[in-house]
Parts: C-alpha cells; sequence; structure tokens
C-alpha cells in the first residue's frame, strides 16, 4: 500500500504495522521537495514538507525510515524520478549497513523522467541527463542488483494529465522504446541482457472495453517493437510486465460512495485486460489521503475480483469477441500512426522539445472538461442525478513543527559528517559527470558520507543546467 | 471594438506541485471567453508569480495548488503584492483547499476560492461579473 507521509520515523512505524498485517510489499511516497531535489531547508521548500509524502534530505532519514526492516524479505516500491539514483543508492547503502548483500534485494524505482516531461512534471535535469542518469541505473542494475526493477515505464501520469487511451498508449511505448534505445547505444549492452527487468505501468479508466483493449494492443505492440525493432532474441524480452491502478481522475468528491463502483468496474478492466498487478484508489482520494475504512474497502475490492467472480481462471478471457479484437486492432492501428509521428520527429526527446505529446494531451483534457461542462460526458452526482451538495476536502493536520524539526535533524548530520570527505565524493561525481562513466557508484560513496540530497543535485544543475517550463501567452 | 480594455489573466503555479490539468484547461476557458491570459508554467515562487503580474500588467491572478502548501504560497502572493502597491491586482484560487482553510485565505485577501467539482462557466461567470481593467 502506498505510504508516506511526514517525518521518516512516522512512515517507519507505518511500515511496521503493514508488515505485522502480513504485507510483503511496501511503497513509498515522498514529498515535493525530495521529489524534485531539494533540501528540507530550501527556499523552494518552504511549506511543502512532509506534506504528499515522507522527507529525506540524507542517509540519516532512509536510515530511520527503514530501521529494522528485513531488506531481503521484502519488496520496496519508491516512487520517484528526478532523484531516483540518489534515494536507490541510499537504499543500497541502507542494506549494505544492515549486512544484506544487493543481489538479494528487489524493488521498484519510478525512474521515468520523459512522462515527467510530458505530463507529471516534476522537473530537475535537461532531458538528455535526465536520459543518461536513466540508462546509468539499468546497466548498474543490470550488472550488480539483478532483482530490482530499474524503471517502471509510466502510461498512468500521462493519462492522469488528461490524455486519451490511445496517447496513453502510443506515448508510454514511445517512451519505452527511447530508453532501450539509449540502453543499447550508451551503454552497449545486449538487449536481452536488461529487457526481461523493465516495467510498465497504466492507468484503467472508465470505458470498459476500450481499457481491456489498450491493454491488450500494449502486450502485442510492445513484443513487436521488441522483436522486430530491437531484435531481442529472449521471450522474456518480448513480455510486458504491467502494473495497473485505477483512475484517480476519474473519482469525483459528489457521492463519493460511487467511487467504490468506478474503481470496480476500472479494476476488472485491467484484471481481464492481464495486469501483473493493481492497485485500487480508495474512494475519498479525491479530496485528501485515504482513511483506514476507505483503504480497506479498495484492498476488498481487489480480493472480491481476485477470489470471489472467478475471473482470474481464464487468460486473455475477452479473446476472441468480434468488438474487443476490432477495437484491439483500432487501439493498436493509432497507437502506430502516433508512435511513427514520433520516430518521424526524431524520437520521442525531440517530439517533447517540439510541445507535442504536451499540446496533444492539454488538447484531449480540455475536451474531456468541456464535454463534461456540456453534459455529453456524464458522470454521475456531477452533471447528472447531482443532489447539489457542496464538499469540502478535510484538513490534512501536517505538524508544522515537522518542518523545524527536519531541518535540525540535517544541520545536526551536517555537524557531525566529515565534510572533508562529503566535499571530496562530491568533487568526484562532478568530474566523472562530465564523462560518460556510470555515475551510481559515485552517488552512493557520496550518500554514505551522508552529502545531503540537494548537495548531490545542485552537483548536476551546476553540470547539465536545469529545466524550466517558460511562460506562454495563450 | 470595445472601446474598453480588455481584462488581462495571470494563471500561475506557485511551489513545487505539478497538477497542471487543471490550471491549464482554465487558462484555456479563459482564452475562449475572450480573456488575455498569461500562464506561468510550473514551479513558481511567489516572488516570480508577482513579478510576472507586474510586467504583463493583469488585473487578475489565478492561483491553483493541490499539494497542501497553500496556506504558506498563496497569502505570501497577496502580502507581495501589497508590499508592490499592487493590492487592486485580484487574486482567487483553485485546488484541494480544506474547508477551515478557506476563512483564513479570504481574511488575508483572496477573492474567491474554487474547488475540485468547480465548473468553467462558473469561473468564467465570477470572473466576468468580479474583475474589471484596473486601467483603461
Amino acid at each position: 500500500m502506498f505510504s508516506g507521509m511526514g517525518s521518516a520515523e512516522d512512515t517507519n512505524k507505518r511500515w511496521h504495522l503493514l508488515l505485522k498485517e502480513g504485507e510483503t510489499g511496501l511503497s513509498t511516497a515522498f514529498d515535493f521537495p525530495t521529489l524534485m531535489g531539494y533540501d528540507t531547508d530550501s527556499p523552494r521548500a518552504r511549506g511543502e514538507c512532509g506534506r504528499c509524502g515522507v522527507a529525506i534530505d540524507t542517509l540519516r532519514d532512509f536510515e530511520i525510515l527503514t530501521d529494522r526492516i528485513p531488506f531481503d524479505k521484502i519488496t520496496t516500491s519508491m516512487t520517484i524520478n528526478p532523484p531516483a539514483s540518489i534515494l536507490w543508492a541510499m537504499y543500497l547503502a541502507a542494506a549494505e549497513k544492515a549486512g544484506i548483500s544487493w543481489d538479494k534485494i528487489g524493488g521498484t524505482i519510478q525512474n521515468d523522467m520523459l512522462k515527467e516531461f510530458i505530463a507529471q512534471k516534476t522537473l530537475m535535469l535537461p532531458l538528455e541527463s535526465s536520459i543518461r542518469l536513466i540508462s546509468d541505473t539499468i546497466e548498474f542494475g543490470t550488472k550488480y542488483v539483478p532483482k530490482w526493477n530499474t524503471i517502471s515505464i509510466s502510461g498512468y501520469h500521462i493519462r492522469e494529465a488528461g490524455s486519451t487511451a490511445i496517447q496513453e498508449l502510443a506515448f508510454t511505448l514511445a517512451d519505452g522504446i527511447e530508453y532501450v534505445q539509449d540502453v543499447i547505444e550508451r551503454k552497449k549492452l545486449d538487449v536481452d541482457s536488461f529487457a526481461p527487468r523493465l516495467s510498465f505501468f497504466f492507468n484503467s479508466h472508465l470505458d470498459f472495453f476500450e481499457e481491456v483493449a489498450k491493454f491488450r494492443a500494449a502486450r502485442r505492440m510492445w513484443a513487436k517493437i521488441m522483436r522486430d525493432r530491437f531484435k531481442a532474441k529472449d521471450p522474456r524480452s518480448w513480455w510486458m510486465r504491467f502494473h495497473t491502478q485505477t483512475a484517480g481522475c476519474s473519482l469525483v468528491a459528489q457521492q463519493p460512495y460511487n467511487n467504490v463502483i468506478r474503481t470496480a468496474i476500472e479494476a476488472l478492466a485491467a484484471v481481464l485486460g492481464g495486469t501483473q498487478s493493481l492497485h485500487t484508489n480508495s474512494l475519498d482520494e479525491t479530496l485528501a489521503l485515504p482513511s483506514e475504512f476507505a483503504a480497506t474497502t479498495a484492498l476488498r475490492t481487489q480480493q472480491i475480483i481476485a477470489d470471489e467472480i472467478g475471473v482470474t481462471n481464464t487468460i486473455d478471457p475477452l479473446a476472441g469477441s468480434y468488438f474487443v479484437e476490432s477495437l484491439t486492432n483500432q487501439m493498436e492501428e493509432k497507437a502506430w500512426e502516433y508512435i511513427n509521428k514520433i520516430d518521424d520527429m526524431g524520437g520521442m526527446p525531440a517530439a517533447i522539445e517540439q510541445g507535442f505529446p504536451q499540446m496533444e494531451i492539454a488538447n484531449a483534457a480540455y475536451h474531456y472538461q468541456q464535454q463534461i461542462d456540456k453534459g455529453e460526458k456524464v458522470v454521475i452526482g456531477v452533471n447528472k442525478y447531482s443532489t447539489g451538495e457542496q464538499v469540502y476536502p478535510p484538513l490534512l493536520q501536517i505538524p508544522e513543527e515537522l518542518e523545524e524539526e527536519q531541518i535540525a535533524r540535517t544541520n545536526e548530520v551536517k555537524r557531525i559528517r566529515d565534510n572533508r570527505q562529503v566535499i571530496q565524493t562530491l568533487s568526484d561525481l562532478r568530474t566523472a559527470s562530465k564523462t560518460n562513466k556510470n555515475l551510481m557508484p559515485y552517488v552512493i560513496e557520496a550518500v554514505k558520507e551522508y552529502a545531503t540530497e540537494q548537495e548531490i543535485c545542485d552537483t548536476w544543475r551546476d553540470v547539465f543546467g536545469e529545466y524550466r517550463e517558460s511562460a506562454i501567452h495563450l | 471594438m470595445s472601446s474598453e480594455r480588455k481584462i488581462r489573466i495571470l494563471v500561475a503555479k506557485p511551489g513545487l506541485d505539478g497538477h497542471d490539468r487543471g490550471v491549464k484547461i482554465v487558462a484555456r476557458a479563459y482564452r475562449d471567453a475572450g480573456f488575455e491570459v498569461i500562464y506561468t508554467g510550473l514551479h513558481q515562487t511567489p516572488e516570480q508569480i508577482v513579478n510576472a503580474a507586474l510586467q504583463e500588467d493583469v488585473d487578475l491572478i489565478g492561483l491553483s495548488c493541490l499539494s497542501g502548501a497553500h496556506a504558506y504560497l498563496f497569502p505570501r502572493v497577496v502580502e507581495l503584492l501589497k508590499e508592490n502597491k499592487a493590492e487592486d491586482i485580484i487574486v482567487i484560487v483553485g485546488g484541494i483547499i480544506p474547508k477551515e482553510d478557506i476563512p483564513k485565505l479570504k481574511k488575508m485577501g483572496i477573492k474567491e476560492i474554487f474547488l475540485p467539482g468547480s465548473s468553467l462557466s462558473e469561473i468564467i461567470n465570477w470572473t466576468r461579473a468580479n474583475v474589471k481593467p484596473r486601467h483603461a
């Protein structure tokens, strides 16, 4: 279950509770400063500490976060993108200190920057260096941390930003193509050495058959891409392993219990489409972090699908249906059109620089909202069968002292660490960043000396520059 | 041609929150309704937003924040407008705002707050009724 809030202590406590309940996979949410490479004491981090996730500045915070966590018995998923290599390095360092070797640990870092430029927008470095850092992690994982998923190529956020199902499908695959291409070219790795560890992450929205068709098309297309385009020989490289989360953006604040039904239908589409793993949203998530009741209901929704209704007994149960087959073909055809167009533009990074996927999504999102406002698209409780209720988000209580306490802890770490070693490791990282060397070993050395996340990121901002969105006159 | 100057609007995303689906939809709706609109792009500090508002000589600032950091960021924009003697620029906001924060924000000078589920026409109609060009 996705968790992370407040301090490292709070999240660690929550994790132990989840482990006691039998959970074997932990999933971490970080606060915005951590997601974007700022320490808590940065002026840009004001007011953000511990909201939307846990605050991590140094390995010290990470050690508290993972205190008494059995690294070799659980897997950990970290939703982190621009500084993914740093948080992963902290995980590796913490595991090593706990005496667990890297070949025994498993988990996932999201680490998909292209979809950040396209949709979710936690941004730090320019495109080229962002992709380089990802290829470094893929190479490092392939060699030293073989059970780790070093990337989760994500359509989820593309869809949440307002894309259509076809755009989600096409842009996600185009992102996947770029990552594979870059590792092959930059690292000279054989495609079959790393491709089986690539994983995907999709959204499941409300249009039931369209979603089933999207998942089916995605598998088929990835197999073709890997086999025909990249000449992968190992069938495991052709497989698309994907996680699905039901569409947060399909839930509404009004008449919130209806969201349970929406989520159940979306989850069913994902299961019939062949997802490997599933996250069901809680009914109250439009407004706040889920309550315990809502989170349990979301879990039970999955368990009912898994154990009560028999849909998991057959692989691809809708295959052969005239409608589902033709819809799958249509989705595939339209997604190839997008992919070919992106290829013609010079690949996804070039397309992003021209603003192409961003504009396509913004158009789709605007169109969707207009349809809702005009009543052409029905949303029960909003533009049909509305009771006119006004719904207010509840107050999220993040103690204000948290920010001060976090800053104090980081200051204390800075006081007792060996600052000469910190300067040395950061200087080594800076030098290596200007070469083609894999940066993971340098990042690991720096975090072990308790360099802060921002000190590492600032080194990169200095070497690579910083990505900034510019203002637009509409 | 109307002799009255068009209303100029700055829509902005303060802070580190990257959820820009809503703000971009609102910006387009304003444009289609005939307003002049500037969107700042993401990750703006309150200082950058106020600078942009002054430079672009806008009549209205629309802020969007979904991360919970609004309690610091929104009032800071109003404060900076006052410091720059531009308190006649109206500030409205949208996002995930708890009920308890609404009176506080209004007291600090935020004119209107649009919560999740607000329709585009509500926002446009409110703007037409409440915002006039600051000068001709």
